[in-house]
C-alpha cells in the first residue's frame, strides 16, 4: 500500500499519453468495459457458442455410406436413424444411471454436508472442506482406475463379502436381470458405485453451502413453537436445503449423462451415449451422426436445468 | 437431545458415522492403489497382496526414461532432461515422456489464456451492471454444466466444418476453454472480498488508471490469480474427454493413462505412475486452498 501511495507521481502538469488513455477510459466507463468484456465474449462466443451451433449444423449434414465423406446438404435422415430401438435403449440406460447416480449421490451427501454445516468445530470444518475438495480436482482417470482394483474379481471388495460370508449375496445381486454381470467389475452396479464416487463432491459442496445459509434462529423459532427436531428437519432444514440439492444435482446427473470413460474402463460394454458419440466420431467418421445424437443429452439437460431453475437450484449455485 | 443444534452439540451418533462413511468413501480407493504400488503380482488384483516389493517403481522410472534407445543414451551422455526437453519435444523421449511434455505445455498456454481472459470478465462483471450480465456469467460456466462430450464434439464439429486439422493448438482452444471460469470464479470472489474503497482512495491520491492497476489491483489480486491459474492448470492437465475430440493423434498424459487401463502393459507400473500424478497434483490443490482460503474462496468448479 505504501507503494501505492508514493508512486504516483507528476500531478496534473504534463499529461502524456497513458494519462489522457486512463482518463479517456475513466470517463468513459462503457469503452473500459467493453474493452474488458471484449475478448472473453469474442472467444467463448466465437469458439465456444460457435461450436455448440456447428454441432447443430453438423446434425443435419449426413455421411455417405459408400464414399464414407459427411455431404454437406440439408437433411433430416439423420436424424431419423436416431429413432431405432437399440438407440432408445442407450438413451434410457444412460438417463436412468444418471437418475440412480443422482439420488444415491444426494442420500450419501446429505449427512457429510449437514455434519459439516452444523456440527462440525470451524477447524474441522476446515480440514473435511478439505477432504471434499481434494477427491474433487484430485486425477479423474486416477479416481476411476482405483475401482479397477477394488471391484477386481480377486479384490479387495469381494474378499471383504467373503471375510463376512456374505459372498452369496454378492452372487444373487450379479444375478438380478439388469444388472448382471461376471463380477462387479464388469457389472452396472460396478458403473453405479464408481459415477457416485466420482461425482459425489459436486452434491457435497452446494448442499453443505445450503444448509450453511439457513438461519439459526429459524431452527430456534421451530423449536420454541414446540416443533420436535424431526419435524424441524422436515418442516424448516429440508426445504431450505432443497435448493442446494438440486443445484448439486445439476452437475451429478450431467457429468454421468456425457460420461464414456467410466463405461469403458468398468462395467459390461453396454452402450452409453458418451461412448456411441465417441465411436460414430473417431472410428467411422460419421460426425453428423454423432452431433444429432449429442442434441439428446443437450435436450434433456435444458429441461432438467429449466426444472431446476423453477426450484430455486439457480440460487443456490 | 435438542432441536437447535450448535456447533458444539454433540451429533447423533447415526449423521457422525453416515458422515464418517461417506468421507472413507471419498478417501479409501486412493490407499487402495498405494497398496497395490507394493504388490509381487503384475497380472492380477488378488487381495491381500500375496507380497511385498519395491521393484515397480524401477520399472516406471525404466519406463519413463527408456531402458534402449535414444532417451536412454542422452541419459548416459548426461544430458538431463530438463524443461528444455520436455517443452522442446527433443528426439530422444519415451511416450511417456511424450505425454507428459505435451500435457505441461497445453496446460501452460490454456492457463495463460484463462488466466488472462478470466481476470478480464471478472473485472467487467465485478465494476459494472450491464445489460445482460448474468448471461455472461451462464455462458463462462457452460463448459463446464454442459456434459464434456457436448463440448468436444461441438469443437469436433466446428473442426469439421472448417477443415481444420488437429494439432497442438485445437488441444489448448478447448482447454482454455473450460479453464476460463475457474479464474474467472476465484478472481471474482477477491474483487468481491476486497471491495472498491482501496481503489477509490488510489485515484483519490492522484494514480491513473494503469498505475492503480499496477499497484493496487494487481497486488490485492495476486493470490487469487495464483489460485486460479494452478487449478485452472490441473483442471487441463488432468481432462481426456474434451481432448479425445480435438486431440487425433497426440497423446496427452491423460490420453496415456487412458490407453494404459484399457490395454494393460504391465499394471503395477500404472499404478506407480497414478500415484505420483495423484501426490504432484495435490501441490497445487492444496496451494490453491491455502491462498484462497483467507477469502473463503469458492474454488469448487461448478460454483
Amino acid at each position: 500500500m505504501s507503494t501505492a501511495a508514493s508512486q504516483p507521481s507528476g500531478g496534473p502538469a504534463p499529461r502524456s499519453l497513458i494519462q489522457r488513455l486512463s482518463t479517456l477510459l475513466y470517463t468513459r466507463s462503457r469503452l473500459l468495459l467493453a474493452l474488458l468484456l471484449g475478448p472473453p465474449l469474442i472467444w467463448l462466443g466465437l469458439i465456444y457458442l460457435g461450436s455448440l451451433f456447428a454441432l447443430l449444423i453438423q446434425s443435419f449434414f449426413y455421411l455417405d455410406g459408400f464414399t464414407g465423406l459427411v455431404v454437406r446438404r440439408f437433411t433430416l435422415a439423420t436424424y431419423a436413424q436416431l429413432f431405432t430401438w437399440s438407440n432408445f435403449d442407450i438413451f434410457a440406460r444412460t438417463t436412468s444411471m444418471a437418475a440412480a447416480v443422482t439420488v444415491a449421490s444426494a442420500i450419501l451427501a446429505f449427512p457429510l454436508a449437514y455434519y459439516m454445516a452444523r456440527h462440525a468445530s470451524p477447524r474441522l470444518k476446515a480440514f473435511l472442506y478439505l477432504a471434499v475438495i481434494m477427491p474433487l480436482w484430485s486425477s479423474y482417470l486416477i479416481r476411476v482406475y482405483s475401482w479397477r482394483l477394488i471391484l477386481a474379481k480377486e479384490g479387495i471388495l469381494n474378499w471383504v463379502f467373503a471375510e463376512l460370508h456374505l459372498s452369496w449375496a454378492l452372487d444373487w445381486l450379479l444375478q438380478v436381470p439388469g444388472l448382471e454381470g461376471p463380477s462387479l467389475s464388469y457389472s452396472p452396479v460396478g458403473m453405479f458405485l464408481v459415477f457416485v464416487y466420482v461425482w459425489l463432491p459436486y452434491m457435497i459442496l452446494p448442499i453443505q453451502a445450503a444448509l450453511e445459509r439457513v438461519p439459526r434462529s429459524l431452527l430456534e423459532a421451530s423449536g420454541d413453537l414446540g416443533a420436535r427436531p424431526g419435524a424441524t428437519f422436515r418442516h424448516v432444514t429440508l426445504p431450505l436445503a432443497f435448493p442446494g440439492l438440486v443445484a448439486g444435482s445439476i452437475f451429478t446427473f450431467s457429468l454421468t449423462l456425457g460420461d464414456y470413460i467410466i463405461p469403458s474402463v468398468i462395467g459390461n460394454s453396454s452402450y452409453f451415449i458418451g461412448a456411441v458419440v465417441l465411436s460414430h466420431q473417431g472410428t467411422s467418421g460419421n460426425i453428423p451422426l454423432a452431433a444429432a445424437i449429442t442434441v439428446v443429452p443437450i435436450v434433456i439437460m435444458a429441461i432438467y436445468l429449466i426444472i431446476a431453475r423453477k426450484l430455486g437450484a439457480f440460487d443456490a449455485l | 437431545m435438542r432441536s437447535n443444534a450448535r456447533p458444539s452439540d454433540r451429533p447423533p451418533l447415526g449423521l457422525a458415522l453416515a458422515a464418517l462413511a461417506a468421507l472413507l468413501f471419498l478417501h479409501i480407493p486412493f490407499g487402495i492403489i498405494l497398496l497395490y504400488t507394493f504388490t509381487t503380482e503384475d497380472a492380477a488384483f488378488t487381495f491381500p497382496p500375496p507380497g511385498l516389493t519395491l521393484q515397480w517403481f524401477g520399472a516406471a522410472w525404466n519406463r519413463l526414461i527408456g531402458t534402449t534407445g535414444s532417451y536412454a543414451a542422452c541419459w548416459e551422455r548426461g544430458l538431463f532432461p530438463g524443461l528444455y526437453q520436455l517443452f522442446f519435444n527433443l528426439r530422444c523421449q519415451t511416450e511417456l515422456w511424450k505425454a507428459l511434455g505435451l500435457s505441461l505445455r497445453v496446460a501452460s498456454i490454456a492457463t495463460a489464456v484463462a488466466l488472462v481472459l478470466g481476470t478480464m470478465a471478472s473485472a467487467a462483471v465485478y465494476r459494472s451492471q450491464f445489460f445482460g450480465r448474468e448471461t455472461v456469467s451462464f455462458l463462462l460456466v457452460l463448459p463446464i454444466a454442459l456434459p464434456g462430450i457436448v463440448t468436444g464434439i461441438a469443437l469436433r464439429s466446428a473442426m469439421g466444418l472448417m477443415d481444420l486439422p488437429f494439432s497442438f493448438w485445437t488441444i489448448v482452444v478447448g482447454h482454455a476453454t473450460f479453464c476460463i471460469v475457474v479464474v474467472y470464479n476465484n478472481v471474482l470472489a477477491r474483487f468481491r472480498r476486497t471491495g472498491r474503497s482501496l481503489i477509490e482512495a488510489s485515484m483519490d491520491l492522484g494514480a491513473n488508471g494503469f498505475q492503480t492497476f499496477r499497484y493496487v489491483v494487481l497486488p490485492t489480486l495476486a493470490t487469487a490469480l495464483l489460485a486460479g491459474g494452478m487449478l485452472a492448470f490441473a483442471l487441463s492437465f488432468d481432462e481426456v474427454i474434451v481432448t479425445t475430440f480435438t486431440a487425433g493423434q497426440q497423446s496427452t498424459l491423460p490420453i496415456w493413462i487412458l490407453s494404459q487401463l484399457t490395454r494393460p502393459r504391465d499394471r503395477p507400473v500404472t499404478n506407480v505412475v497414478a500415484v505420483f500424478v495423484v501426490a504432484i497434483m495435490a501441490i497445487p490443490i492444496l496451494l490453491a486452498h491455502r491462498l484462497t482460503q483467507e477469502s473463503g474462496g469458492t474454488q469448487a468448479t461448478g460454483e
